[in-house]
């Protein structure tokens, strides 16, 4: 917990090693001084800065930035050392702002090694000062705690330190603002402009310092007693005006002013205008990343959709009108003497051509901004809803908990095949899949055994990754294979010895495997409906159950064929789910008998084909399966992790 | 700045620095008016339906109203039905949003209409007003009041056509009577 501290206000320090992180909105200086514990600097050696950045136990950049890092260990400062005060102040060699009144207010924030915040402080009520004493460390009692400052000096670094009681300030100043001016000489360019996050407001640093430029001549030093600072007391700020140089303590809070707020900061845009944002991962609602991807994809997903739409219907509207102009030229009689009529032609197909490349403009540019906004996401994706080629999957680990849903292919439209979106689906599944393995009019080239075979390897793949999307034990899967047709395709599912048991063959085998998992369903619905899960018997596995049919209906009579009927409808609601690797065209005996079946379950296809259809316009998308990459030994690989996840255990 | 709109007036929907509006929300609000009667002002509910009509080339291509609440192209977004007025008691009840740099290149006017779905008249309806507002800053543009309503269940707003490179308001405030936007349509064409 960050502890906001306010002027004065002091906070206890965890431990020895710190950070303390500087943002301002232009580029300043940063430094540290250590003092003794009468409070006096004892030399220019007791001070960090620009030119002499490390001491024992302390360390500041080089040169002047909007954001600082500076690395404090406690325990390594020099004997005798019991404050260290760290100072910001403008540089002066540069054609920057003069006086902190002219910039955002400063924040510090002292955080531990990891990163986590201890206290921070944003120093506001700064005018005329061109340094400023941020934070003082200081010693109490063998323990260190850090003190809320906030003490400007109009006379910039040499009357704050001189007023530490440095002798040779005013020489240790100059040295200071000549090794900024030579860093800033250095410097390439000045950081990019942030965002204003949250409610912290920050100014974004625009108008780069460039090198060279006039230098500015210090503010002359008002008082030589170095504490002439005199603040315009803002007006309409509560309560008296605090003067910062008095000693005395303002408790207004520094983040929440309710009146006369620093003027707004020209926030950086976010995008130039006419320029699409940049895509960032993860862009979009929810709860944790996961859920965030989820919808972010799933935004991609609805994005092209309507873009599409937009462009097919653009598309057809020119085409309509085209046709129309053309009738009406070709019956109008003036037209067939002279020019007119072809002239009216061109002109026709002049308006067409015109829509058109305006629609194709407008695709284009969302195409080109969607496929950025994917570049940034894919690799972003957990395993669950990575393709197979993605890196994560070469370091998976069984995860702990279901993800939200799992990747069952690619999408994508005939406008931009090279546009793929990951087809997501909610775990646990709402409905069976079917892989259907049959010929469907685009892929008349393949075979059926090859079909058959593409079939089984890829419900081998969608079966792997479910397994290993589940933590190790809640997820069982069963196979029917009932001529052993299948049996070198489902051999790396068995030989990782991920499966429940051995491949069902035989009749004898489908009906034991059937009535076994019917019979789990039965259970399961009657002790979910009288509400008394606790009664379930022992060994029963309440885990997901994914069964496996191939071959069907080879091997099932008609009673099998009801089981699976069954299964398919009152499965999915308590964990037990279908994949069927099947051809329609081998069940057609039992005629339309089966096709509540069919329905019943998502259709996927093995080889790419355009039978998907989205929820908001209803283009026909081509689903591409997941392919494991060719010669990648990633399902393997995988598989080998699942199978021994599930023989030790352990996660 | 709120420019009141009268009938027939069209406005251009250029910023006051010169940019093109990106997105702009044309919202609905209004209240049941109050009926002396035995239990003095109870108020029966009335449902008014924002929709709007893309045209290309005076052929209609897409509506978004209650049904479908975003246009196919995603470009038009309704943010959803409200079936008695008067939630934000002045604030919008219905509002179609318009994000007009994405309007498919086709689409030259928008038309927005407002129709009693429960039958009542205008005439039972107070403080209805329909306004025109850039979303980006929650700017309002332009406002148009339906008051004095008469005899009528619904009434051709407004419509936003392309003019150059930008777009332009026009108000129309053109009575018709119908239930939904489809009963209009005969109405709306002559004002395309």
């Amino acid at each position: 917990m960050t502890a906001e501290l306010v002027r004065g206000q002091n906070h206890p320090l965890p431990g020895t090693r710190l950070e303390i992180r500087v943002s301002a909105g232009k580029p300043i200086v940063a430094g540290a001084t250590l003092c003794d514990d009468r409070r006096t600097v004892r030399g220019t050696a007791w001070v960090a800065h620009p030119g002499a950045p490390t001491l024992p136990g302390l360390e500041v950049s080089r040169q002047a930035a909007a954001d600082h890092r500076l690395a404090v260990d406690l325990g390594a400062l020099p004997d005798g050392a019991h404050h260290v005060n760290v100072l910001l102040a403008l540089p002066v060699g540069a054609a920057g702002p003069v006086a902190f009144g002219s910039v955002a207010a400063p924040f510090v924030a002292v955080t531990g090694l990891d990163g986590t915040e201890i206290a921070s402080y944003t120093i506001t009520d700064l005018s005329a000062e061109s340094a400023v004493v941020a934070l003082e460390l200081y010693r109490r009692q063998d323990a260190w705690k850090v003190r809320a400052v906030g003490q400007g000096y109009a006379g910039g670094l040499a009357d704050m330190l001189a007023d530490q009681g440095l002798p040779q300030a005013q020489e240790l100043a100059s040295t200071i603002n000549d090794a900024v001016a030579r860093g800033l000489a250095r410097s390439v360019a000045a950081p990019p402009p942030r965002p204003a996050d949250e409610a912290r407001v920050r100014a974004a640093a625009q108008g780069h310092t460039a090198p060279g430029q006039q230098p500015v001549p210090p503010e002359p030093a008002a008082d030589p007693a170095g504490k002439a600072i005199a603040p315009t007391p803002q007006p309409g700020e509560g309560g008296t005006p605090q003067q910062p140089g008095d000693g005395s303590v303002n408790y207004t809070h520094p983040r929440r002013q309710t009146s006369a707020p620093p003027p707004p900061p020209p926030t950086a845009a976010p995008a130039a205008p006419g320029q699409p944002a940049q895509p960032v991962a993860g862009d979009a609602t929810g709860w944790s990343l996961e859920e965030r991807l989820y919808n972010q994809v799933w935004g991609m997903f609805e994005d092209l959709a309507r873009t599409a739409a937009a462009y097919r219907s653009a598309v057809d509207f020119a085409e309509s009108r085209m046709d129309q102009e053309l009738d009406k030229v070709l019956s109008d009689p003036r037209s067939r003497i002279g020019n007119t009529g072809d002239a009216a032609r061109a002109a026709a197909r002049a308006r067409h051509g015109d829509l058109v490349d305006q629609a194709r403009a407008a695709l284009d540019r969302d195409l080109a901004q969607l496929a950025a906004e994917a570049e940034v996401v894919e690799p972003a994706l957990p395993p669950a809803f990575a393709d197979w080629s993605s890196p994560v999957w070469q370091g998976y680990r069984a995860p702990m908990e279901i993800p939200m849903a799992l990747r069952l292919g690619n999408l994508h439209l005939p406008e931009s095949p090279d546009l793929r979106i990951p087809m997501l689906v909610r775990l646990p599944l709402e409905r069976g899949l079917w892989i259907d393995s049959g010929r469907s009019g685009a892929d008349s080239l393949a075979d059926a055994d090859q079909l058959r075979r593409l079939g089984l390897d890829s419900a081998v793949a969608h079966a792997a990754r479910l397994l290993a999307s589940y933590p190790p034990g809640e997820f069982t899967v069963h196979v029917i294979d009932a001529a052993g047709t299948g049996a070198s395709a489902f051999a790396p599912l068995v030989r990782a010895g991920v499966l429940a048991g051995p491949p069902a063959t035989g009749a004898a085998g489908v009906t034991a495997a059937l009535t076994r998992l019917t019979q789990r369903v039965d259970l399961v619905q009657m002790a979910v409906r009288s509400g008394v899960a606790d009664a379930l018997p022992q060994d029963l596995d309440t885990g997901e159950q994914l069964l496996v049919v191939n071959d069907f209906p080879h091997g099932f009579d008609d009673r099998a064929v009801t089981q699976l009927r069954y299964l398919a409808d009152e499965g999915p609601a308590v964990g037990v789910h279908l994949m069927m690797v099947a051809d329609r065209e081998d069940a057609s005996e039992y005629g339309p008998l089966l096709d509540p079946l069919w329905r019943a379950l998502l259709r996927v296809t093995p080889v790419p084909d355009d039978h998907l259809a989205d929820p908001w316009v209803g283009h026909a998308w081509t689903y591409e399966p997941p392919m494991v990459p060719p010669g990648s030994q990633v399902l393997t690989h995988v598989l080998d992790r699942v199978g021994e996840a599930r023989r030790t255990g352990s996660r | 700045m709120t420019v009141n709109m009268t009938k027939g007036q069209a406005i251009s929907l250029q910023k006051n620095d010169g940019g093109a509006l990106t997105s702009v929300r044309m919202g609905l609000g209004w209240q049941a008016a109050p009926r002396r009667g035995l239990f003095g002002t109870r108020t029966r509910e009335v449902d008014l339906d924002a929709s709007a009509v893309l045209f290309a080339d005076k052929q209609p291509v897409d509506v978004v109203f209650f049904r479908h609440l975003v246009s196919d192209d995603g470009s038009v977004r309704h943010t959803g039905d409200n079936l008695v007025g008067g939630v934000g008691q002045g604030g919008d009840d219905e509002a179609i949003l318009v994000d007009l740099q994405r309007v498919p290149v086709h689409i030259d006017q928008i038309v927005f209409t407002v129709n009693s779905f429960t039958g009542q008249t205008f005439q039972e309806v107070q403080n209805a007003f329909c306004r025109l507002v850039d979303e980006t800053n929650g700017q309002e543009l332009a406002r148009f009041t339906l008051d004095g309503g008469g005899q009528y269940t619904a009434q051709i707003m407004a419509k936003v056509h392309r003019a150059g490179a930008g777009w332009q308001m026009t108000a129309l405030g053109n009575p018709a009577n119908g239930r939904t936007f489809q009963d209009l349509m005969p109405a709306i064409l002559p004002h395309l």
